[in-house]
């Protein structure tokens, strides 16, 4: 989350809202650890990344829908196949869950 | 001031911090945070139960104290053993730990401490550039270290050795046994978990041989030493070396072995 702490304050400071996702466990093969983390602003402006570009499409819309319904944070789990993975060049495959939220603590 | 501006401003600072986030069941996004200032637990947020509180507070400090992330279970009275939590709802938690950068320490002030401390800076390390010559070492050489020191490594060592630890890097660069031997003598007195030594297969064997005179000649500590340092990439310049030299450190860490994927076979991030 360190590497996105800047895009934040900038964000915050022109009065967006903000959610954030972090990665909260791999089963299987993942890019990416633990506590890797994504910002995404209301008008779906991105900073950081969770998984390497297999699944960062879809917290977009998940940070976007948690961000205007203001309910509290949830999990959400991500398959990624072998043959998504190769869409982006890596060699991964396995399912990837996180935690998104509002950034309102 | 919120309790994120309260974890931006220890982050910035890089204070030992880590956060504790309900990501599933009964109070989902309550939060609990523990820092560590001058080796005392500073704790602040909450999780809605005291008994969770105090037991996911101790949990945290001791993820924090290892700098691990990972996810743990508990009762929503901070029940913790499976028999307690047969008959609760599980409140699930996610402990994530922001310790400060690693270090890298890079002893020599040569054209291969410039290439090196880039990458380095890449990798996220704090850079450290040290030579003793006042002309060689100055910020304006290395403008990507985060300091230059003008000193000697012993006191260097003596000062501040004890902030090394299994995550960080010394690399010494000197070719100079005035400054390598002292340095080495310095890096192995401390927990630092990386210590590379550049020069040919005769400057290491003539190194070796003035180690022997200090010492320092057990084969244990002259395991910790990777010399000549890096992997054997064939690369030539400045910075096909800090590769290399910036390979063995990544390879050192995780305990792999630094083959082409292709020639390997199982399970490519584990």
């Amino acid at each position: 989350m360190r590497e996105i702490l800047d895009d934040i304050d900038r964000w915050r400071t022109a009065g967006k809202q903000v959610a954030v996702a972090r990665v909260i466990n791999i089963e299987g093969s993942g890019p990416r650890d633990p506590g890797a983390a994504m910002a995404v602003n209301e008008d779906g402006e991105v900073a950081g990344s969770v998984s390497g570009g297999c699944v960062e499409g879809a917290v977009v819309s998940e940070a976007l829908a948690i961000i205007h319904d203001g309910g509290p944070g949830k999990m959400v789990s991500f398959g990624y196949s072998d043959d998504e993975a190769f869409a982006v060049g890596l060699t991964c495959g396995g399912i990837i869950r996180l935690y998104i939220e509002r950034l309102d603590w | 001031m919120s309790l994120y501006e309260q974890f931006r401003a220890h982050v910035r600072a890089q204070t030992p911090v880590a956060l504790a986030t309900v990501v599933e069941g009964p109070g989902v996004g309550a939060k609990l945070m523990v820092t560590r200032i001058d080796g005392a637990e500073e704790v602040s947020g909450s999780l809605g139960h005291p008994d969770l509180n105090r037991v996911v507070a101790r949990d945290t400090a001791g993820e924090l104290e290892a700098g691990r992330t990972g996810v743990r279970h508990y009762g929503p009275e901070g029940q913790a053993t499976p028999e307690d939590l047969v008959d609760t709802p599980t409140v699930v938690v996610f402990i994530e730990s922001f310790s400060p950068p690693p270090q890298m320490w890079i002893f020599g002030a040569v054209d291969f401490t410039a290439a090196l401390g880039r990458v380095a800076k890449v990798l996220g390390y704090r850079v450290t550039v040290c030579d003793a010559r006042e002309i060689f070492a100055t910020k304006r050489r290395f403008p990507m270290a985060d300091e230059v020191m003008v000193t000697w490594p012993t006191p260097m060592f003596e000062s501040r050795g004890h902030t090394l630890g299994p995550r960080d890097a010394v690399c010494i660069l000197t070719h100079d046994p005035k400054f390598d031997v002292p340095a080495v003598q310095g890096a192995l007195a401390t927990n630092v978990g990386y210590i590379g030594v550049m020069g040919s297969r005769k400057t290491h064997a003539k190194r070796l041989e003035r180690l022997a005179e200090v010492g320092v000649s057990s084969p244990e500590q002259l395991s910790r030493l990777m010399s000549p340092i890096g992997l054997d990439l064939g690369g030539r310049t400045p910075e096909e070396t800090a590769i290399a030299i910036c390979a063995e450190i990544i390879a050192r860490r995780t305990g792999h072995t630094a083959t082409s994927l292709k020639l390997t076979s199982g399970s490519i991030h584990s």
